[in-house]
């Protein structure tokens, strides 16, 4: 039987993986991923702690809002990117530096 | 009677508001709504024309209506005590009327069905219901005096007729003061304000004098104004040459002509002037008194580009403020003491209820006759018209100190002084002659300066001895003075002036010596031909264009016949001749009727000899300077070549009113003191003049009317040979050129030169009050230039000083601070700036670097 710490230490590789590559990936889309990945070693934590404390069934509904919500936020995030690659020809997210103070 | 008041009231309103709705039109619209050519347009002209025809025609129909009214009731009135007459006619014409009073009203209306009975029945009739009626008065007779009642009840009122003759009366106390109105009508027109118990309003007061004077001021009026539009002709023009202005350069002033508004200032002028002879209160009267003032300013300075004309229309406004001062303290004075303005108030009874005439009540019998009732500490007592003392809230007699009633007199005569040109405030007049002449025949001879006099004579009854010879001597030394100025003077006008000035000291020396009626009538005859001869003068310049030295004169009758004719019956009516079967000239009766009662006066008052003398050899100079007058101007050759050959009789506008005003003046004081004017100005003569006043202590002695009559025989004669000799010397002198003038001056230098100089008044008065005025203000100057001036730099620059340090410590300091804070802030704002790289994936590491230093800070805080 898996225990907790199995399942943080899942989540935590996983936190970690979206972390760096977010911070890595020139392309858009990467950092999509990236993002999904961190959301979801979110999810694998909320889930483990309904399961082994007494979060019960409220850590997974919170889990299932966050699914909710990456999705709605990978609509938006992809309907940037085609508006970023219109304008730009690329979606390589270091070009989009508008935004410099 | 009472729509015989309401009639009067509304003719004499309509005679009255007529011109002011004339001002209006012609003021606002009279520029160009009559033709497409404004400046040559006589639209206002004829708008001012039937304005003041119409308030003419009004106020005709009016006196024909009053002469009709109290004419007719004199006849049977005769026979009857005077408070049965006086009823019977109330009640005669009460019946229309629904009385206000609660206990009368079912009274009269049981009359009411037996009036027509009565009427037929005649005067049995009459009597019987005379009876009655004065229960009903002694009813209202017994309720207390209440003022406001009277006044709410007063809206119009009702007149009550009495017999004149004094023979046939046998007065009682109470009939006494009612018989203080025999005539007249009064009540309120509209209230303009009330400020506490005193109440300001439009009032109206009507008896014979009003109609009178209204009839006289319209006609008189209306000629003029017809003569004005010949005479201001040339003014009609957008280009008018002011050959008497100069500009800064030289040259003469153009300017367009202002015919539409001379005539525009006429109209407005007889609104105020109607208006002060309607007055029922005396507010209101001073309210017109200052309208007239100033209509009588804008007139004098009618010319504004000529500095004289600028200068005299100042001399005249200055010099009645000084007078309208005292006008001022008395009306200051009257309120205090009697608490209200009214003349008279009456009800629809025809009593009097109240109003300043009743409250000064006189003596009719005994060692006291005539003068007003004291008590023991020598105070006026005020009472109610019956004769009761009033009493005041503590229920003491109500009393107005004598000296101050003579004070409040005296300062109602102040403002008379002013307006009427009197001595000391007479120097206006002369220079007011800068007007154009049909102004200084309107304003300046016939009806403006003759207010001061009407308001002597309409206040009669409050002026006590004291007063009276005031007035006496004050009119005495005017009439000398300005008489001997006018035999040197050389202007036409300026002549004309002087005898103005000199006229209205006999009508107020006539008044003095309680011949009221005497003074008055020689008011109206006056006003009749000065305004006559203002006119011809008027022609005379007009047709001499613009020549107003007699001395170029000389042979104009040929020239101009009909101004000659008609000016010559003006100088024989001042002058006083008596001529043609009885038909004397007006100017006889009135003067005639002066001197007689002059003549009475010294003879009661020997100490006041002065007073009959210097009327009768002013009489004489009168005549004199007269025919002077005359026969420079029309007599002998032309001294002037070139003004005889353009000299032109004026243009029939003007030579009409010259033909309208003719016969009044010599004939409208037709049948002298029984004649139809002098008998019905008498019916409303104040009622203590008939008996006389007798001496207080040192005092004067009044004559009593009876004993002036009884002197127009001698005074006739006396005044006659005076005025005679004035005529032999003037036609000696001028007429046949029997001595030599110039040699004559010279001889006379001395004389002659105080005389031309007007008896130095002017210099007087330059010396007394303008120089000092100057000095002082020259002081002043130099206080203000010196000290205040000083004082305001050094403030000033102090205020600089401080201004600088404020400044320097603003931009410092507040500035510092504020800009040290921006400063800083915006040096943080640079710092910040590195890190808004706009790069995602380095926000991404400093958001994961700042969550490994915020866990690392949070357990090493909270290690457990």
């Amino acid at each position: 039987m898996a225990t907790l710490n199995a399942y943080l230490l899942v989540g935590a590789v996983l936190f970690v993986c979206g972390v760096i590559c977010m911070a890595t990936k020139r392309n858009g889309i990467g950092v999509l991923m990236g993002v999904e990945l961190v959301l979801n070693g979110a999810n694998v934590n909320f889930v483990a702690f309904s399961k082994f404390t007494s979060l019960g069934l409220d850590g997974q509904v919170f889990s299932l809002f966050i699914i909710v919500l990456a999705a709605a936020e990978a609509a938006v995030a992809l309907a940037i990117a085609l508006n970023f690659y219109n304008n730009h020809l690329t979606i390589d997210v270091d070009r989009g530096n508008k935004l410099k103070g | 009677m009472t729509e015989t008041g309401e009639l009067l009231r509304n003719l004499l309103m309509t005679a009255w508001l007529l011109p002011l709705a004339g001002f209006v039109v012609e003021i606002f619209f009279g520029f160009g709504l009559f033709s497409k050519n404004p400046r040559h347009s006589k639209g206002a002209a004829w708008c001012a024309v039937g304005c003041i025809g119409t308030g003419f025609v009004c106020s005709l129909i009016a006196l024909l209506v009053w002469v009709n009214k109290t004419g007719g009731h004199d006849t049977y009135e005769a026979d009857k005590g005077v408070e049965k007459g006086w009823m019977s006619v109330i009640a005669d014409h009460n019946h229309g009327l629904h009385p206000h009073g609660d206990g009368e009203h079912a009274e009269h209306s049981e009359h009411e069905d037996g009036d027509k009975d009565h009427a037929a029945g005649g005067e049995q009739g009459h009597e019987a219901e005379g009876d009655t009626d004065s229960h009903d008065d002694k009813d209202a007779h017994a309720k207390p005096h209440n003022e406001e009642a009277s006044i709410e009840g007063g809206e119009w009122q009702l007149a009550s007729v009495t017999a004149e003759e004094s023979e046939e009366h046998s007065e009682t106390e109470d009939s006494r003061s009612a018989a203080e109105f025999p005539t007249a009508f009064s009540g309120r027109l509209y209230t303009l304000g009330e400020f506490g118990s005193l109440i300001v309003s439009l009032d109206y007061y009507i008896d014979s004098l009003t109609i009178v004077m209204f009839a006289m001021v319209t006609l008189i009026a209306t000629c003029i104004h017809l003569f004005a539009i010949g005479y201001m002709s040339d003014e009609l023009t957008d280009d008018y040459v002011d050959h008497f202005a100069h500009t800064s350069d030289g040259k003469h002033v153009h300017r367009p002509g202002r015919f539409y508004r001379f005539f525009a200032f006429l109209s407005l002028f007889c609104f105020s002037m109607l208006g002060l002879v309607l007055a029922g209160n005396i507010f209101q009267v001073f309210v017109f008194w200052e309208l007239v003032g100033i209509c009588s300013f804008l007139l004098i300075g009618f010319y504004t580009e000529r500095k004289s004309a600028s200068d005299a229309a100042n001399k005249a406004f200055i010099m009645n403020r000084v007078g309208d001062f005292g006008f001022l303290i008395g009306l200051m004075v009257l309120w205090t003491y009697f608490g209200t303005f009214n003349f008279a108030d009456i009800n629809d009874e025809g009593q009097v209820t109240g109003g300043l005439f009743s409250m000064i009540s006189r003596s009719t019998e005994g060692e006291d006759l005539g003068n007003v009732r004291v008590d023991e500490d020598g105070a006026v007592l005020i009472t109610s018209p019956e004769g009761e003392v009033l009493q005041d809230a503590d229920g003491n007699n109500r009393t107005i100190p004598y000296a101050l009633l003579v004070v409040a007199g005296l300062g109602v005569f102040g403002g008379c002084i002013g307006k009427s040109a009197q001595f000391p405030l007479q120097t206006w007049l002369p220079d007011a002659m800068e007007g154009p002449t049909p102004v200084s025949a309107l304003v300046h001879s016939a009806t403006m300066v003759a207010a001061g006099v009407y308001l002597t004579g309409r206040f009669y009854p409050m002026f006590t001895a004291e007063v009276l010879l005031t007035i006496a001597y004050i009119g005495g030394i005017t009439l000398f003075v300005a008489a001997t100025i006018a035999i040197v003077a050389t202007d036409i006008k300026k002549v004309l002036a002087y005898s103005t000035i000199s006229q209205l000291g006999y009508m107020m020396l006539g008044l003095g010596v309680f011949g009221w009626a005497a003074g008055l009538l020689h008011l109206i005859t006056h006003a009749f031909f000065k305004s006559l001869m203002f006119l011809c003068s008027g022609s005379v310049i007009h047709g001499c264009h613009h020549e107003q030295e007699m001395p170029k004169m000389g042979g104009l009758l040929k020239k101009m016949p009909i101004t000659a004719i008609c000016m010559l019956i003006g100088v024989l009516a001042i002058a006083g001749c008596p001529l043609f079967l009885g038909l004397h000239f007006s100017g006889y009766h009135s003067k005639d009727a002066i001197v007689a009662s002059a003549l009475a006066f010294s003879e009661k008052n020997p100490g006041h000899f002065l007073l009959f003398a210097l009327p009768l050899i002013t009489a004489g100079i009168t005549s004199f300077y007269m025919f002077r007058l005359w026969f420079m101007t029309f007599w002998g050759k032309p001294r002037d070549q070139h003004v005889y050959d353009h000299a032109h009789e004026s243009p029939w506008i003007m030579c009409v009113p010259l033909l309208i005003l003719a016969p009044f003046a010599w004939l409208c004081a037709y049948g002298g003191d029984q004649g139809d004017l002098y008998v019905m100005l008498t019916k409303d003569a104040p009622a203590h003049i008939e008996n006389g006043v007798t001496a207080v202590g040192d005092g004067v002695v009044l004559p009593e009317i009876q004993e002036m009559y009884n002197q127009h025989e001698a005074a006739g004669l006396w005044a006659l040979t005076s005025a005679g000799i004035g005529f032999v010397l003037a036609f000696a002198l001028y007429g046949m050129n029997l001595v030599n003038l110039d040699e004559m001056k010279k001889n006379l230098g001395a004389a002659h030169g105080f005389l031309a100089n007007k008896w130095h008044f002017d210099d007087l008065y330059d010396g007394l009050f303008m120089r000092p005025a100057h000095k002082v203000a020259a002081f002043c100057a130099w206080v203000d230039r010196t000290i205040f001036d000083t004082t305001l730099h050094f403030l000033a620059r102090l205020m600089v000083i401080i201004a600088q340090w404020d400044r320097i410590f603003d931009e410092k300091v507040v500035d510092g601070f504020v800009n040290l804070i921006a400063s800083a802030t915006g040096d943080f704002g640079e710092r910040l700036r590195v890190f808004q790289t706009g790069r995602v994936r380095q926000y991404v590491m400093f958001i994961v670097v700042g969550v490994v230093i915020l866990f690392a800070v949070v357990f090493s805080t909270f290690p457990g």
